[in-house]
């Protein structure tokens, strides 16, 4: 087997699960009861596929959007799809058949063996077949079979499901339920009507402790404080539920959610997720990398999440705050949306081919944020397996063409750039220090043309006006020149359900790990048509209702069953590169573990620290840096000096975002570098992301600060003292009490490390005093307090280290 | 029995999972991949295509690609053009540049320079090379010398990231990123995609990380800094005040406790980062070994023309060695200093003193080791240099020029002492056998066994792969049967 990373995994995989027994015996039983039911279903699944079945096919319908669709977009589409340009024998396969093609016989239905269609998917003449031998693309038997039943059936179209109307579906009405305590909650019903076996794939709920912790993480990229783990012990009291247990459902999980969407932490962590979707950053991008004004717009996102904008409100504020009467200065800030583009301040760019890449950069962001549909690939030709025209991509540029960039080629090398227009707002650090946002300002717009291959030398393409796309558009011509505002509120017109499901989806993945469509990057034919169709119907239709309030669609999935429910401890990827169909196996796996985002890691062993800065906003600060790690940048050449005193300490979601050379913690825990837009992190599992984790200042000082702070609120002489630190950190760290087997290693780990450190003096200071923060009168503190606090901060650094502390479960 | 749609799923989804290797489960899985294997129910592996590669034996295990940041000037080194010297200083014939992109030189008056260095025929294969690369002049029968790429960019940023990734758009994969996603690393204590940068000469041209980055691929293969001065990879050293057995038993203590998590044991990334802690911690002991020189001879390091770790284009080109023999797939080499706008005699003559011995001594000494014959060398930038005189300095320079330039390929089955291609009598357009930027792509591919149009990772909903959409080809010519 090629000796890949993904293979090295498998075999450590397979190893753990043979060697390692299973510690928590109540857990094991469950493990060892899904395993079974698992091999008993590969059992009865071989059988069913190597039966001579297949062909006496169920009569249950197929879906045309969920079974047929994704495969003829794979497979056909690049010859018999929307390009009319590489349209072979006039034949496309994405609408119904013209009249010509029906006489033709391609598709008869109900008449798979009359079709021309089947008899060439069937055929083995190289000539003859399809798909073509030289397209690299191929039919399964199990797929040809497919199609002939979906003929057979009467070869139905639907509309794409992304962009067809909403209807609200009715909620199904469950009766019973095999596991556990069952909520009320439409998302369950649809859930679990949907569900095929749910005895077998339901997942029993997570524990208390766990629950509390993923809450905290999901609703503010925090760990849970020593204030909520005192709440939930309560809680535990008062509904006498022992931590263990796999119930606690008498816990008033609500008054915790009010709390969490009610902290100013709730808007932080939104913002990540929309941040990495409409690139934002504090640099350029391209070329010298220099600094921009752009921070006011990310304060700007933080607050409109706390105060809970509506999700349309949010988006007019963005794409066109500039041309709202009474938006103010803060739909001046929010416009600086279509400043966050990468551009370049390099000597000797054209500026008619930056325009053009500038105005195609928009195009892209703007529908892949909003439309979730990769409109960019029709910057050169019709798109491949979307109904979206070459033209259609720069009717949308020139939605844009107002924007004022009459500024953009005058600065030079210098950083910060100045990028006009541009505004002085206060921080609202202090109140009264200035800083600088770039915003958009309307002029008379530039002429847009449809630029032949996306060639922008080409001048001979025609001229075109600002329109949406045909198949979105559900619109009355205009007589009038259509503006960002007309475009930004075409999004949520009523029967425009593209937006809702797209959005609804993505924030769906942000609790669960995945969406309901797993193509978080793509709903058009070629993205993964969702799992629950009526649920993301449901949830669009019942946002849209709601007035496009965020919190109450977030409320509603984390008061869900589904939500609460534990992981498999089979982590499945979900992180690129699949194209799944619709998989119900893995949809009633709902919760998967989720690696933590690179901020949360920050932010989680800074809080552990005591160390972590709450304040919200203002200019970007600077964790520490490796020296030298700014080297390959010019023009000017960068320095980097570490933020002091509490900047140093601020969340990551204001750290400062160098597009091409981003905090290399952050960048190792897959935080993207925003130069485009990103609806899903990439997982990683690399070596260097554990060099991170050993070595950083930053982590080593936040552990002796957790180790400090946790050990000097003990009295030196209670009993069993290193057994109550070591219990306290942990339960700190990962949110939940450890078992003897853990405190064990805890402790033997503290008593190899206070032996060297005796050994070892002046090497225990410098590590005592690595970072900024230092320990409040060491000089008074006898040896082997020292000693102490040294091997404590060990233990802390192993807590920082484990999956269990970086994964939500 | 579940009904037929039902049924292709779980099956396609089971299918998935046991080639994939997605699955946690372990044996369960394992036996049922063997069950239901590929032949019995024709399934075509659509999502990855890495279950067929090699699609052919591969002829090379890992590439060097020494990168001439900036856009070195092909009419000082490779392509040596008469006709130029002829017209210097004569005004440079609009038939060749109306209409075409231009970058600082817009809106200015268009004249021709004559090449700045002589040129002599070397090696028995006479292959032209100017005078200013003794030492490449010496090694002329090993290289195959291009004459006639091509690429689309006019600007440094957007044509590193055509030349790195197959297309301008920030995101995609580099190269090496592919390569290591397609053929897996031969090292077991090293990163398989390492990037150094060397500097001296000039202003340096800035180089962005997305130039080795995995773009959508995971992070697992994207190229990783190695700094010759300083930490040779950020946080390679244990924290201040602590020693290696202290990291050692930490290192004990974590796994350890990632065995006994009762969430976390029987996560597949829970074994994987037991995996990649211990990989970093054999790093913490085998980068300090590879940046370790004292085992090589004084000729060796008069041979690279280094002064020990010293930084230079040489140390690094040693280091390339070294990496080499450690079983690095991917190895890329920045020198940051071609961009030459004005004062071009000048800065070549520093550039090339540079990097021209070590470059020639490279094959030289892959070859004494037995690695030439499966390492692919590359030498060359993003783009080479207008025929036309810019007057940015105190002498003549070159604007950015992408219709015609030079590279040379060395090692492998490379034809050694051939050119390949030509430009016009002025050197701006390639006009005999040109070669895109994804030609090279796809014969580099080619060399480590892989079908570039085969080599595909579904995303966004294409199916991309690092050669784009437009037809690329295989140069067959300058390979050895």
């Amino acid at each position: 087997m090629r000796n890949t990373p993904y293979t090295q995994h498998i075999h450590r995989g397979v190893e753990t699960l043979r060697l390692i027994p299973l510690f928590h015996p109540q857990y094991a039983i469950v493990c060892n009861a899904i395993v079974f039911c698992w091999m008993s279903m590969h059992i009865l699944l071989a059988h069913s596929i190597f039966g001579q079945n297949i062909s006496k096919a169920n009569q249950e319908k197929l879906s045309f959007n969920r079974d047929i669709r994704p495969l003829l977009a794979d497979r056909c589409f690049a010859c018999h799809g929307p390009d009319a340009n590489k349209r072979a024998a006039e034949l496309r396969l994405d609408v119904p058949l013209d009249s010509t093609m029906q006489e033709r016989k391609i598709i008869v239905a109900a008449q798979p063996e009359a079709s021309e269609l089947v008899n060439r998917i069937e055929s083995h003449a190289p000539e003859f077949t399809m798909p073509p031998p030289d397209s690299g693309k191929e039919l399964s038997p199990v797929e040809r079979e497919l199609l002939k039943e979906w003929i057979r059936q009467g070869a139905t179209y639907e509309d794409h499901w992304s962009w067809a109307p909403l209807n609200r579906p009715i909620q199904p009405a469950v009766e019973d339920h095999a596991t556990g305590p069952f909520s009320t909650n439409p998302i369950d019903a649809f859930l679990t009507a949907q569900s095929l076996a749910p005895s077998v794939l339901n997942r029993s709920p997570a524990e208390p402790y766990t629950l509390l912790r993923r809450l905290c993480f999901d609703l503010t990229g925090l760990p849970p404080a020593a204030a909520d783990l005192d709440w939930l012990s309560q809680q535990i009291e008062i509904s006498r539920v022992t931590p263990n247990s796999f119930a606690g459902d008498s816990i008033d999980w609500n008054s915790l959610i009010d709390r969490k969407l009610a902290s100013p932490a709730f808007g932080e962590r939104m913002a990540i997720w929309w941040l990495d979707l409409v690139r934002y950053a504090d640099t350029v991008g391209y070329h010298g990398d220099q600094e921009h004004h752009a921070a006011p717009y990310r304060d700007w996102v933080i607050r409109a999440f706390n105060d809970n904008l509506p999700f349309n409100t949010f988006s007019e504020f963005q794409l066109a705050g500039d041309l709202i009467p009474d938006a103010g200065e803060l739909g001046k800030i929010a416009s600086a949306y279509n400043r966050l583009l990468q551009t370049s301040h390099e000597g000797g760019v054209q500026p008619k081919e930056y325009l053009a890449k500038y105005s195609a950069d928009r195009v892209r962001n703007f529908s892949q944020v909003w439309l979730g549909l990769t409109v960019g690939c029709a910057e050169c030709h019709d798109h491949k397996f979307d109904p979206i025209t070459q033209r259609e991509f720069y009717q949308l540029a020139a939605f844009f063409a107002d924007l004022d960039e009459t500024q953009t080629f005058k600065g030079g090398d210098t950083s910060p750039t100045k990028r006009f227009p541009e505004m002085d707002v206060t921080s609202p650090l202090d109140g009264s220090t200035k800083m600088r946002v770039m915003v958009s300002s309307s002029i008379e717009p530039r002429v847009i043309r449809v630029l032949p291959r996306g060639n922008w030398l080409d001048e001979s393409g025609d001229i075109v006006q600002p329109q949406v796309p045909e198949i979105l558009s559900n619109s009355e011509a205009r007589l009038s020149r259509t503006t960002r505002l007309d475009l930004a509120r075409w999004l949520f017109e009523e029967n425009q359900a593209l937006t809702a499901r797209v959005t609804v989806n993505r924030v769906w993945a942000l609790f669960f790990g995945r969406g309901l469509s797993t193509s978080l990057e793509d709903y058009g034919s070629q993205g993964t048509p969702p799992s629950h169709p009526e649920l993301l119907d449901w949830l669009a239709s019942e946002w849209i209702a709601s007035g496009w309030d965020i919190k109450q669609l977030v409320r509603m999935i984390v008061q869900s069953d589904a939500y609460r429910r534990s992981t498999p401890f089979a982590q499945i990827d979900h992180s690129f590169g699949s194209r799944d169909q619709a998989v119900p196996f893995e949809a009633y796996l709902y919760q998967t573990p989720r690696r933590l985002p690179a901020e949360s890691l920050r932010d989680s062993m800074l809080q552990h620290a005591g160390l972590i800065d709450f304040r919200r906003g203002g200019p970007p600060v600077r964790p520490y840096q490796p020296d030298g790690y700014y080297s390959h940048l010019n023009f000017p050449p960068r320095s980097y000096t570490a933020s002091l005193g509490g900047d140093q300490y601020r969340r990551g979601v204001y750290t400062h975002w160098q597009r091409q050379f981003l905090h290399p913690m952050l960048k190792n825990f897959d935080a993207p570098s925003r130069e485009e837009c990103t609806a899903r992190r990439n997982l990683s599992n690399t070596p260097t992301q554990m060099l991170v984790l050993l070595n950083d200042p930053s982590l080593v000082e936040a552990a002796r600060a957790f180790a400090w702070s946790t050990w000097i609120r003990f009295d030196p002489n209670t009993e069993q003292l290193p057994r109550r630190i070591a219990e306290q950190l942990w339960l700190l760290a990962l949110s939940r009490p450890a078992s003897d087997a853990e405190l064990e290693v805890l402790l033997a780990l503290y008593q190899k490390q206070i032996a060297i450190f005796r050994e070892h003096p002046e090497e225990r200071n410098t590590f005592l005093k690595t970072g900024q923060w230092q320990i409040p009168h060491f000089d008074t503190l006898s040896e082997e307090r020292r000693n102490e606090v040294a091997a404590w901060g060990f233990v802390a650094r192993s807590l920082f280290m484990l999956n269990e502390s970086i994964t939500l479960y | 029995m579940q009904p037929l749609v039902e049924n292709l799923r779980y099956a396609e989804l089971l299918r998935r999972r046991a080639f994939l290797g997605h699955s946690a489960l372990g044996f369960g899985a394992s036996a049922l991949g063997t069950l239901l294997s590929q032949n019995a129910l024709g399934w075509t592996a659509n999502d990855d295509s890495r279950n067929k590669l090699p699609h052919h034996p591969p002829r090379v295990k890992r590439v060097i690609f020494l990168y001439m940041s900036g856009g070195p000037s092909h009419l000082e080194t490779f392509d040596y053009k008469p006709e130029l010297a002829r017209l210097n200083d004569q005004p440079m014939p609009e038939s060749f540049t109306a209409g075409q992109p231009i970058a600082q030189l817009q809106g200015q008056k268009l004249k021709c320079l004559g090449p700045q260095f002589k040129f002599s025929r070397c090696g028995k294969s006479g292959q032209e090379i100017a005078d200013i690369l003794p030492y490449t002049q010496k090694v002329a029968d090993d290289i195959c010398i291009i004459r006639s790429m091509q690429t689309d960019q006019i600007n440094h940023d957007p044509a590193h990231t055509l030349m790195n990734t197959g297309t301008s758009i920030s995101g995609r994969p580099s190269m090496g990123s592919w390569i290591n996603y397609g053929l897996g690393s031969e090292c077991e204590n090293l990163p398989g995609f390492i990037v150094l940068t060397s500097l001296g000469g000039r202003n340096p041209q800035p180089i962005s990380q997305r130039q080795w980055g995995s773009g959508f691929l995971p992070g697992e293969y994207q190229g990783v800094e190695f700094y010759s001065k300083g930490d040779a990879v950020h946080y390679i050293q244990n924290p201040a005040g602590t020693n290696r057995d202290q990291q050692l038993s930490l290192i004990e203590s974590v796994n350890h406790l990632n065995r006994l998590s009762p969430l976390a044991a029987d996560d597949p990334q829970t074994s994987a980062r037991i995996a990649q802690l211990e990989m970093a911690f054999k790093m913490q002991s085998s980068v300090p070994e590879l940046m370790d020189i004292s085992d090589e001879t004084p000729e060796t390091l008069a041979g690279y023309g280094c002064q020990g770790a010293d930084g230079s284009f040489g140390y690094n080109c040693l280091l390339a060695r070294r990496l080499a023999e450690r079983g690095v797939r991917f190895i890329q080499l920045y020198h940051r200093d071609w961009d030459h706008h004005g004062d071009l005699v000048h800065y070549m003559n520093i550039c090339c003193g540079l990097c021209d011995r070590p470059s020639a001594f490279l094959i030289d000494d892959l070859r004494q080791r037995g690695l030439l014959e499966d390492t692919l060398i590359i030498w060359g930038g993003e783009f080479g240099r207008t025929p036309m005189f810019q007057g940015k300095g105190k002498t003549a320079g070159r604007d950015h020029h992408i219709k015609g330039f030079s590279m040379w390929l060395a090692g492998g089955p490379i034809r050694g002492g051939m050119s390949y291609g030509e430009t016009d009598e002025l050197g701006y357009n390639a006009v005999k056998d040109p070669v895109h930027v994804r030609d090279l792509h796809a014969t580099i591919l080619h060399l480590l066994g892989i079908d570039h149009e085969r080599f595909t990772v579904p995303y966004q909903g294409l199916d991309l792969r690092l050669t784009g959409v437009e037809p690329a080809r295989v140069l067959h010519n300058v390979l050895t049967t």
